[in-house]
């Protein structure tokens, strides 16, 4: 693998703080002084040292008056055949749209009542201010991008209001549309600082030229610190959301053309003990449109307030200089030939440092996260459905808690506490979906008694989503090692079969050879691409990504390595256990909707369409009790596994030319069959696997038997619709052979 | 050639009346008349040029080679080692030195500024650098021979040298003067350590003819010859490359300095190219005439250097770049001459051959003769400035100037620190020096408040032309500026400003005996990128500095020195004190090195008019492309098989 000169990016850990950083309380102090008195309090955030002090409307205007509008504004004309006048004006409506304002007065009052909100809804907001103090240099010192986690709306609430606290400029948020409806909050928010962004503005080129030229002209001015989410929207699941890169194209414009000597990237984490929208998402992810925001709503939002949503964690990361990122990657003179103000499209080269500097940030994210112990909790649930004993549950929790902290991950545990008040407490705050009934504890609503019915399955799956969405916060700090864990058992089972069926292992092509510890890595490799795009991973990374997952695992003696084997220790078997079977809910679900595809081989589909499509074919499953995998249900695990088809070829997105005939047929290279020659298998190690291997295969068999059929039938065309891709004549046969060997 | 269009001067050595002088702070050179040869002579007879060694002279030279060459037998012959510092820049008897009194001063006669006392400028020194005079470094006294690297001799070149009758030397110190150019390495290895490599024996052609001589008898003998006209590059072109082991030939073309022929009907003068940029104004001038291209080397660089690195004069508005000047050249390389067989003003007769040799820094051979364009001498010139709010401010009113096409001969923009850099050398006493500040504080208290001095900035402009042309020409300029928040600072600080250019240069040699080092480097850039180039390029400088340890804030500063339609050209000096590291000129050089790449990944140029040399050559395919580089490569190939003009510049 070539090295990226992206400095020393080895483990998972390097990207977490040195030290552990202390979090200050700043509740605190609001608790016991005046808060009037706070938001009445002398303001006077330290700027950037090369700012032009000016008014947002003298923004606006040389957003307006940039090279850039205008020459896109011109464009637009001479397209639509619309004077130009009227694009302008449309241009100066948009900028109105979505313009900030900043009123003093505004912000105090937003600050009076975020902190009285705050003090209502959370027993603490913890800030690391070794990170506000970093912060505060790079402020003074070049533009900057705060790019904070998002879970909630809370999020750009809080933000604004702990560099309020702290006395740092307010940022300018770009942030979602759907505040514009709320009336009141949206404009508040607008007064102090945000700024709204449609949510979809695809092929409105106006829009997104305004957009990005109002961006760009803040962060050249240092007006403030612009701040949006990496993730693009706030994540339904809890679990890191694959980033997106328009956004962080646009910022990074001003340093690439030499407008900014540098700027900087500060990753921000910030972690909930208890999500405010928990139950929205759940709702959403099983596709029931989510409640349009509105400031009525939120006033009926005001009973939450009456709820207690534990501690908010807020880490401000170690700022990261654009400059050194990109230094000896991506040379600025590239942008020496073209006019700046020109439109273009990012370079291949760009396209991949922006994605490599995404991950990046997100990898800081997951890194400072603070883990309360609900989620540990969650994650031993959801393993343990229905119930699992209380005092197994306390004695796990605090196992589990170990195994987190050696991965490197930081908790919220009181120390002070006696480890079952720990666990009480944690239960009692999430009582929503946890409950204890006779010493056991169960999810809420789970596989009720009575018929079993869409509805219930229904019921259940929220309750199991609530619950994932706990869960989800620690899998991408445990992907690595859990991977290789499976990658282990894989292997093993492979084994077993290949030696019951006394496959001859030439014909197979699966060597089996001494050096497993290889076999092992090619292992994960496959299953980490598979599932690129469900979990955080450092593009191309995948030896150190292995190395990492091993060391974790060695360092916690549950596995051991030998100059050629990988061997897993029995001591460590529960630890494995518990590592393999969190994952299990990803696997399961990528298993059923490969199933699902290969029922539906022949379709042309949009996302949505498979989206639903797949969603009643797990339902029919699990009522069938085929599965008891409700997170397949969820429409963000369903979408990623679409995401991840496409990455790998299996399906591919058609725009609107000829599906390329030379591209990878269907199945091929990745999802359990055959690459190369060699076999891959990717669902056999668990038992209750088979029947839907074998299943699959069937199914393939019975369809492809017929050695007359055509290549592979169709390939529909349409805009923006997606193709199943197909088999290729020549990797028929040898398909085949790869079948056999389960449908024994 | 001597047709009837052609008249031949009769140079004498009148110095032109003091009211006609364009330059006053332009110096006689002291030992210029010696060396000047007259043109009674027709250049086909040079060889009865006195210059050619008498049977006396070669005695004399006999005893050159011998330990004890006498100075004056030297000084007779070549002239400029005598009045030029062997250590620094300029004239010996100019320099800054601290009194007794802790005031800086200037010595010598030859500028407006010498002879005067800048109590100003030491507490600029401190103030910036954090200099202090109590530490002190010191230049060895004089050079220790012993540690010159023998010479490599090749005896069989030598003797056809001798037999041909050409002067040569091998002296040490000689040897040692023509082994470097001007960069900040080259004067700390004279200062305090020495070259690897210098030239093993100097050769001085008188004319052309000779020049072939020599040209012919070192592809005979294969040894490297590397051309010298002013000494003067800021690019190592004159290093002489380590690994060379064939005997190294420094050409210096001083002796070869006359003005042939002038052409008054077609507006050229042939030139032969050793002649320095001062004495081809001052004979010029003596005609009634000039070529208007003035290098801020100009009192050392030569015509032939300046073909050799695409030089740029400051009143390049007027007259044009040196390639808009050259008409004809004349080239000796080891293939044969090259040069064009008339002197159309323009030709479509394939890629212009001419562009090989300019620029081609002495690696394809000798340019021995040159016509160049000629001016009558303007008849009026005015000083004038202009204070902008900010760089910013500045930057956009030189931009519409260039748009309006109406740039005078000169315009300059000096940022914030180079403004008040100027203000340090502000003399105690002379009428021109009216205190600018104070004149602009007034200015402050009554109208113009909302100038901060720490940022604005200063456009110097040299108008010229006839006298009415020129008032209206100063006024539409000024009337630009005012559109751009510029006021008219008067004529005194813009003809300061230019005076300065030539004294900066002596500067170097006091820092550098107070631990400060620094250099100037220069880019060109189009228009919309001045600003973030500038910003981008200092700052740069400031954090590279702070990163390898340099203890106070650097001295950078830039300015805008040249307009064209599509860009400028932007001038760096930077500077810092060294006091703490060990290794100053290899901390400096790597300053320099990134420097150079933000300039390059802000849209910059390599270079505008310092050249490449070696100092940049790593850069260069970058900058050309690879089938660029082949291209200069397969000419480098044809021209010169056997690399006998090694030097090793640009490829
Ligand atoms: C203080 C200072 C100010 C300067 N200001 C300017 C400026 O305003 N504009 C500008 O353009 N430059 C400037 N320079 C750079 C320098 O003066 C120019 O590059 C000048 O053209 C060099 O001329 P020279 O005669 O000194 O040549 P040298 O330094 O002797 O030689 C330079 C190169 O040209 C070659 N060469 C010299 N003569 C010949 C010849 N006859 N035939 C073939 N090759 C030859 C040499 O081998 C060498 O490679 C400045 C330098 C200094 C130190």
């Amino acid at each position: 693998m070539m090295a990226r000169p992206m400095g020393s990016l080895h483990f998972q850990k390097d990207y977490r703080s040195k030290k552990r950083e202390v979090f200050e309380d700043i509740l605190e102090e609001r608790r016991q002084s005046s808060d009037l008195h706070y938001a009445m309090k002398c303001y006077t955030p330290v700027l950037y040292k090369n700012l032009t002090p000016c008014k947002p409307s003298a923004i606006k205007a040389a957003v307006l008056t940039s090279d850039q509008l205008q020459y896109v504004m011109k464009q637009i004309s001479l397209e639509s055949g619309d004077p130009l006048e009227v694009i302008q004006e449309q241009a100066a409506e948009i900028l109105d749209e979505m313009g900030h304002n900043l009123h003093m007065g505004a912000i105090r009052l937003f600050a009076l009542s975020l902190c009285k909100i705050f003090k209502k809804l959370f027993r603490k907001v913890c800030v690391n201010e070794e990170g506000i103090q970093r912060l505060t240099q790079v402020i003074q010192e070049h533009p900057v991008v705060l790019l904070p986690s998002h879970r909630s709306y809370i999020d750009f609430l809080m933000m604004s209001y702990i560099l309020y606290t702290y006395d740092l400029a307010l940022p300018v948020i770009a942030a979602g549309m759907d505040f514009m409806s709320m009336r009141i909050v949206g404009e508040l928010l607008r007064m102090s600082g945000a700024f709204f962004m449609r949510r979809t503005f695809r092929g409105n080129k106006l829009y997104w030229a305004v957009f990005a030229e109002y961006v760009k002209t803040i962060l050249r001015n240092g007006y403030a610190p612009v701040e949006f989410f990496v993730e693009g929207q706030r994540s339904r699941p809890c679990k890191t959301l694959n980033p997106k890169f328009g956004l962080l194209n646009v910022v990074m414009e001003p340093f690439f053309k030499g407008e900014v000597y540098d700027t900087y990237l500060v990753p921000i984490s910030i972690s909930y003990e208890r999500i405010l929208e928990e139950s929205l998402y759940a709702y959403e992810l099983l596709g029931v449109p989510k409640p349009k925001e509105s400031t009525s709503g939120l006033i009926k939002a005001r009973r939450i307030l009456n709820d207690n949503f534990g501690s908010i964690h807020v880490h401000f990361g170690q700022p990261m200089s654009l400059r050194s990122l990109a230094s000896g990657r991506i040379h600025r003179s590239q942008y020496n030939l073209i006019p700046r103000h020109l439109p273009h499209r990012p370079s291949e080269e760009m396209q991949s440092f922006v994605c490599d500097v995404a991950h990046e940030v997100e990898l800081h994210q997951i890194s400072n996260m603070v883990l309360s112990p609900g989620v540990l909790i969650a994650a031993i649930l959801l393993q343990n459905l229905p119930a699992i004993n209380y005092s197994v549950l306390v004695d796990q929790t605090l196992s589990v808690k170990d195994l987190t902290e050696s991965f490197g991950g930081s908790l919220d545990w009181p120390d002070s506490m006696p480890s079952c008040r720990v666990v009480q407490s944690s239960i009692e705050l999430h009582s929503n979906f946890i409950n204890t009934v006779d010493g056991q504890v169960t999810l809420l609503e789970y596989e009720q008694t009575g018929d079993p019915n869409k509805e219930l399955i229904f019921k259940s799956a929220v309750s199991v989503l609530m619950c994932a969405s706990y869960r989800n916060q620690m899998v991408n700090l445990y992907v690595r090692p859990a991977l290789v864990v499976l990658a282990c058992k894989i292997s093993q089972s492979l084994k077993k079969v290949i030696e019951y069926i006394q496959w001859p292992l030439r014909k197979s092509g699966y060597h089996l050879g001494t050096d497993t510890s290889y076999e092992i890595f090619k292992l994960f490799q496959f299953l980490r691409s598979v599932f690129t795009k469900e979990f955080i991973f450092f593009p191309g990374f995948e030896e150190k990504d292995f190395e990492e997952g091993c060391f974790l695992l060695t360092k916690c003696g549950i596995l051991h390595l030998t100059s050629h084997e990988i061997i897993m220790n029995e001591k460590g078997a529960s630890a494995a256990l518990f590592l393999s079977r969190m994952f299990q809910p990803f696997l399961e679900s990528y298993q059923l909707a490969c199933i699902y595809l290969a029922m539906d081989v022949c379709e042309t589909f949009t996302e949505k369409q498979y989206v639903s499509g797949l969603r009643n074919f797990i339902a029919h499953r699990i009522l069938a009790g085929v599965t008891k995998c409700y997170e397949a249900l969820s429409s963000d695990i369903q979408k990623n596994t679409l995401a991840s088809f496409v990455q790998m070829g299996t399906v591919k997105k058609v725009k609107s030319y000829p599906v390329n005939k030379d591209s990878h047929p269907f199945f091929h290279p990745h999802l359990g069959f055959l690459e190369n020659g060699k076999t891959r298998v990717f669902f056999i190690y668990q038992e209750d696997c088979k029947y839907q291997i074998s299943h699959l295969c069937k199914f393939l068999k019975y369809r492809y038997t017929d050695k007359n059929i055509p290549t592979p039938p169709i390939g529909f065309l349409e805009n923006g619709k997606i193709h199943v891709f197909l088999f290729s004549k020549t990797n028929l046969n040898t398909n085949f052979q790869a079948f056999n060997i389960f449908c024994f | 050639m001597n047709s009837s269009s052609t008249r031949l001067y009769n140079f004498q050595f009148i110095c032109l009346p003091r009211s006609r002088s364009i330059k006053p702070s332009l110096p006689v050179p002291a030992g210029s008349r010696l060396t000047l040869p007259s043109l009674e002579r027709p250049a086909a007879h040079c060889r009865a040029n006195r210059h050619r060694p008498l049977p006396e002279a070669k005695g004399c030279r006999g005893r050159r080679k011998s330990r004890g060459a006498s100075l004056s037998a030297r000084a007779d012959l070549h002239g400029r080692q005598e009045v030029l510092k062997w250590n620094g820049w300029g004239y010996n008897d100019s320099k800054f030195t601290f009194n007794k009194k802790g005031q800086a001063e200037f010595t010598g006669k030859r500028y407006k500024l010498s002879g005067m006392v800048l109590p100003a400028l030491r507490e600029w020194m401190e103030k910036t650098f954090g200099a202090s005079l109590d530490h002190k470094t010191t230049s060895r006294a004089s050079l220790t021979l012993s540690e010159v690297p023998e010479a490599v001799v090749n005896e069989g070149f030598l003797q056809d040298i001798i037999a041909a009758g050409i002067s040569y030397s091998q002296d040490a110190e000689d040897r040692v003067f023509r082994a470097h150019g001007h960069c900040l390495h080259e004067m700390f290895a004279l200062r305090e350590g020495m070259f690897k490599r210098v030239p093993d024996i100097i050769v001085w052609p008188a004319c052309h003819e000779d020049v072939v001589r020599i040209v012919a008898l070192a592809c005979k003998h294969n040894v490297c010859v590397i051309p010298f006209g002013g000494g003067t590059s800021v690019s190592n072109a004159l290093e002489c490359p380590e690994e060379e082991r064939r005997t190294i030939v420094s050409l210096d073309t001083s002796q070869m300095n006359r003005i042939l022929w002038i052409d008054e009907k077609n507006l050229t003068a042939h030139v032969e190219s050793g002649i320095t940029g001062q004495d081809l104004e001052k004979r010029l001038n003596e005609f009634g005439y000039c070529t208007g291209h003035e290098p801020d080397s100009m009192e050392f660089s030569t015509l032939g250097g300046w073909v050799a690195t695409r030089a740029s004069g400051m009143k390049k508005n007027i007259y044009g770049n040196i390639e808009d000047l050259v008409v004809h050249l004349k080239v000796v390389t080891p293939k044969g001459i090259v040069e064009k067989s008339c002197q159309g003003p323009r030709m479509s007769t394939g890629p212009d051959i001419y562009h090989f040799i300019m620029g081609s820094e002495g690696t394809l051979g000798v340019v021995t003769e040159v016509t160049i364009k000629i001016r009558p001498v303007p008849e009026y010139q005015k000083y004038g400035s202009v204070v902008f709010p900010n760089f910013e401010r500045g930057v956009a009113c030189l931009r519409e100037v260039a748009r309006q096409r109406c740039a005078p001969a000169s315009i300059r923009l000096m940022d914030n620190a180079q403004f008040q850099f100027g203000h340090a050398l502000k003399p105690q006493v002379a009428s021109i020096f009216t205190s600018f500040l104070d004149g602009l504080k007034k200015f402050y208290i009554t109208k113009f408040k909302g100038f901060d001095p720490n940022q604005l900035c200063v456009a110097t402009l040299l108008f010229e032309g006839d006298r009415e042309k020129v008032l209206q020409h100063e006024k539409q300029v000024y009337d630009i500026a005012a559109k751009f928040g510029g006021l008219a600072a008067g004529e005194d600080n813009g003809q300061r400003g230019y005076m300065l250019t030539f004294v900066i240069a002596y500067l170097r040699d006091l820092g550098m005996d107070y631990y400060l080092i620094g250099e100037s480097f220069e880019t060109s850039v189009p228009w919309d990128r001045v600003l973030d180039l500038c910003r981008n390029v200092k700052e740069r400088i400031a954090r590279e500095c702070k990163e390898r340890g340099v203890q106070f804030p650097p001295f950078s500063t830039c300015r805008v020195t040249q307009t064209y339609d599509a860009g400028a050209c932007v001038y760096f000096y930077f500077a810092f004190n060294y006091r703490g590291i060990s290794d100053p000129v290899h901390v400096y050089e790597e300053i320099e090195f990134a420097a150079r790449e933000e300039i390059l990944a802000n849209g910059g140029s390599l270079s505008h008019h310092h050249g490449v040399g070696k100092l940049r050559k790593q850069w260069l395919k970058d900058s050309i492309s690879d089938v660029g580089i082949g291209m200069l490569t397969s000419v480098k190939n044809f021209v010169d098989p056997d690399n006998i003009f090694g030097n090793r510049n640009l490829l």
